[in-house]
């Protein structure tokens, strides 16, 4: 492998990377501080590409459809949280294991409902349509550089709200102990709500970011599920910059699993990598009770 | 009294000697994938094939049909189930459909066992061309291998030095590539076998710049067939290093999601909703006015399986008791087919022709595949000769 296709699969390994931060950071403080499995976090993705997709279709904006899609999706999200999740925090995992697998059938369903069985149109915007030569002889996909930006962007904006604003402190001190923070007089319920439309708007970013280059399709959030949960259970759960770490991790060996490895081992690499990371660190990378 | 008896006996005897009379009715179970990311597939294949039985005005025949549908969710053992019921409990005369060739291969077995036809409107896997093949299966699309096949010969006659090969790492994929070879004979300078249904082809698509091929062949359907075409032309592959495929890549199935990025693609096809004949026509326009969309070589498989079914009850005046002659009714394959020239091997696969196709844009600027030549002509299987059927 030549300096120039290494850089290039790093890349590669770094933007999937942070889609799966998108993924993992909602996942994780849902999982974290409201003590809830959240299976449907795929569906979230899912909404988030093809209500990007409508929007955009109507407004003739990828951007400003995109922008439409995350308060969207937020909406859509807490109702849910209203709706379904709230009758499950003081029940076990198991319970909330399968409330929220009939979620996924439930949005899987209503996404064909609505945007039929096939899978359905959303292009690259025209200024992001090109490639960029990020180094001589590597023209790399503009859209791909843009989406590797816009996700450290979000994690910078996500380490300032929740180490340096009140909404964080509150979602911290909401994690560590959530009967104190009720008898203090704060809304932990409306703290739920929100840190779950948080959660479901970074979904729907990665949702509508990964929309021009996938095939937005029933099923979508899927796949990328399982990648999410290996990365919080990596990161150690709760943990938002254990999160990031263990996203570009599992990115890196991911993409260069796929390239180094034959087909067999390549799909198994980032299993045996929490395999190892477990034994070493049974609560992952930085455990948030520690 | 023994002149009774032996009336009676005389009368059972003749009832039973009669011979078999014309059925009053058809039953054909139709197992289809109906739910999960390839429920499009399913929904054409349906499509077609009711459309099919539509133009015989809802009587494959002249015997009043009754469809009987089933989901087999893309999971063979659910496949088998359904074929099972179908079988014993509804008493089908004839199983269609069968999107997956895995699902066909669970059950191919115990539906030819209980001597009940099989008209497969898609799956084509090797082993049913081969040394399995059987007097009860029939496959009116093509063997798995042969639309790849066309593509090699197209890609050899077209100059190619150098090719990379890219498909998922199932048996279609793999099968699909060794398709492609048998017709190939330039370099292969890489080959790679992804994930199924991964989403995310950049890694690869890395490797395959950097190995600079002058030509790329890849097998992906469905959804995937999306991402990676939306994903080859946004690397800026598609000017540098020209893609083909076959029609599963391109097809009407995918082609409005991939949108530009398909335009100009090249791939192989037994059938076009270009191909000038009467009966394509007829098809095309009466697809596209009864479902408001544009068939896809699926539903034109599943629509020819249903005029093929409606020769073979003709042929034999409805009696479909006769399993015999139902058979030698179906191997004529008396019928006009949407791809034009169509005749059954001795292993009951198609002896048929294969075309090369790109895509364009219509009049109404919606993306098709335009016919640009004949590839093969009456081009048969290649396991043909491993089946002793006679």
């Amino acid at each position: 492998m030549t300096a120039a296709l290494f850089a290039e699969q790093v890349l590669n390994g770094l933007q999937l990377g942070v889609m799966l931060f998108l993924m993992a950071a909602g996942l994780t403080l849902v999982f974290g501080i409201m003590n809830l499995i959240n299976l449907a976090h795929g569906s979230l993705y899912m909404m988030g590409a093809y209500l990007t997709a409508t929007f955009q279709q109507a407004t003739g904006s990828f951007f400003l459809g995109l922008l439409l899609a995350l308060p969207a999706t937020a909406v859509v999200a807490m109702l849910v949280e209203l709706v379904a999740l709230r009758q499950l925090y003081d029940r076990d995992h198991l319970d909330q294991v399968l409330a929220t697998f009939g979620l996924i059938l439930f949005f899987n369903e209503l996404t064909r409902i609505i945007w039929g069985p096939s899978a359905y149109f959303l292009d690259v915007p025209e200024v992001l349509s090109g490639t960029v030569e990020v180094l001589p002889g590597i023209p790399y996909p503009a859209f791909r550089l843009a989406i590797l930006l816009a996700g450290l962007a979000v994690a910078a904006f996500l380490f300032f709200l929740i180490a340096r604003t009140r909404l964080g402190m509150l979602i911290r001190a909401g994690a560590s102990n959530r009967e104190m923070v009720s008898a203090l007089g704060v809304d932990i319920r409306l703290l739920y709500t929100l840190v779950f439309g948080l959660g479901a708007a970074l979904a729907a970013l990665a949702g509508g970011m990964a929309g021009p280059i996938l095939a937005v399709q029933v099923g979508m959030g899927e796949s990328i599920l399982i990648l999410t949960f290996v990365v919080i259970v990596i990161g150690g759960i709760g943990s938002v910059h254990g999160a990031l770490v263990a996203a570009l991790l599992v990115g890196l060996v991911d993409t260069f699993g796929s390239v180094l490895l034959p087909a067999a081992a390549a799909e198994m690499a980032i299993y045996l990598l929490m395999a190892l990371i477990l034994v070493w660190r049974p609560s992952g990378l930085f455990p948030v009770n520690a | 009294m023994f002149m009774k008896r032996a009336l009676l006996v005389t009368a059972a005897a003749a009832l039973f000697a009669l011979p078999a009379q014309a059925a009053e009715k058809v039953k054909v179970g139709f197992i289809a994938t109906m739910s999960g990311p390839a429920r499009a597939l399913g929904q054409d294949l349906l499509d077609g094939f009711k459309l099919g039985v539509e133009k015989s005005g809802g009587k494959l025949g002249g015997l009043e049909t009754e469809i009987i549908e089933g989901d087999d969710q893309l999971k063979p053992d659910v496949g088998r189930q359904l074929a099972d019921r179908m079988v014993k409990r509804d008493q089908v005369d004839i199983i269609a459909g069968v999107v997956f060739s895995n699902v066909m291969m669970a059950i191919a077995g115990p539906v030819t066992r209980a001597e009940t036809f099989i008209v497969s409107a898609n799956a084509g896997p090797s082993a049913l061309a081969g040394e399995m093949c059987n007097p009860f299966f029939f496959n009116v699309a093509w063997q798995n291998d042969n639309t790849h096949e066309a593509m090699g010969q197209h890609v050899q006659d077209a100059g190619y030095k150098r090719v990379y090969l890219m498909a998922p790492n199932y048996p279609a994929g793999t099968d699909a590539l060794a398709g492609f070879k048998r017709f190939y004979k330039g370099e292969i300078v890489g080959e790679a076998l992804t994930q199924i249904n991964q989403p995310d082809y950049a890694a690869e698509l890395a490797q395959l710049r950097a190995a600079e091929p002058d030509a790329v062949y890849v097998f992906y359907p469905g959804g995937m067939a999306v991402n990676f075409v939306k994903q080859y032309a946004q690397a800026g592959l598609k000017e540098e290093i020209p893609l083909f495929g076959p029609s599963f890549l391109l097809d009407q199935s995918v082609l409005q999601a991939q949108g530009d990025a398909a335009l100009g693609l090249y791939n192989t096809a037994f059938w076009s909703q270009a191909l000038d004949n009467e009966a394509n026509v007829e098809f095309v326009r009466g697809f596209e006015e009864k479902y408001g969309r544009l068939p896809s070589p699926y539903a034109a498989q599943a629509y020819d399986a249903a005029r093929l079914i409606d020769s073979a009850i003709r042929r034999v005046d409805g009696n479909i008791e006769d399993k015999d002659a139902f058979r030698e009714a179906l191997e004529a394959a008396d019928f006009q087919s949407v791809r034009g020239p169509f005749r059954f091997n001795h292993n009951h696969y198609p002896i048929q022709n294969y075309y090369l196709r790109k895509v364009v844009k219509d009049e109404q600027g919606r993306l098709v595949n335009s016919l640009e030549g004949t590839v093969f002509t009456d081009h048969a299987d290649a396991y043909a000769s491993e089946c002793k059927m006679k």
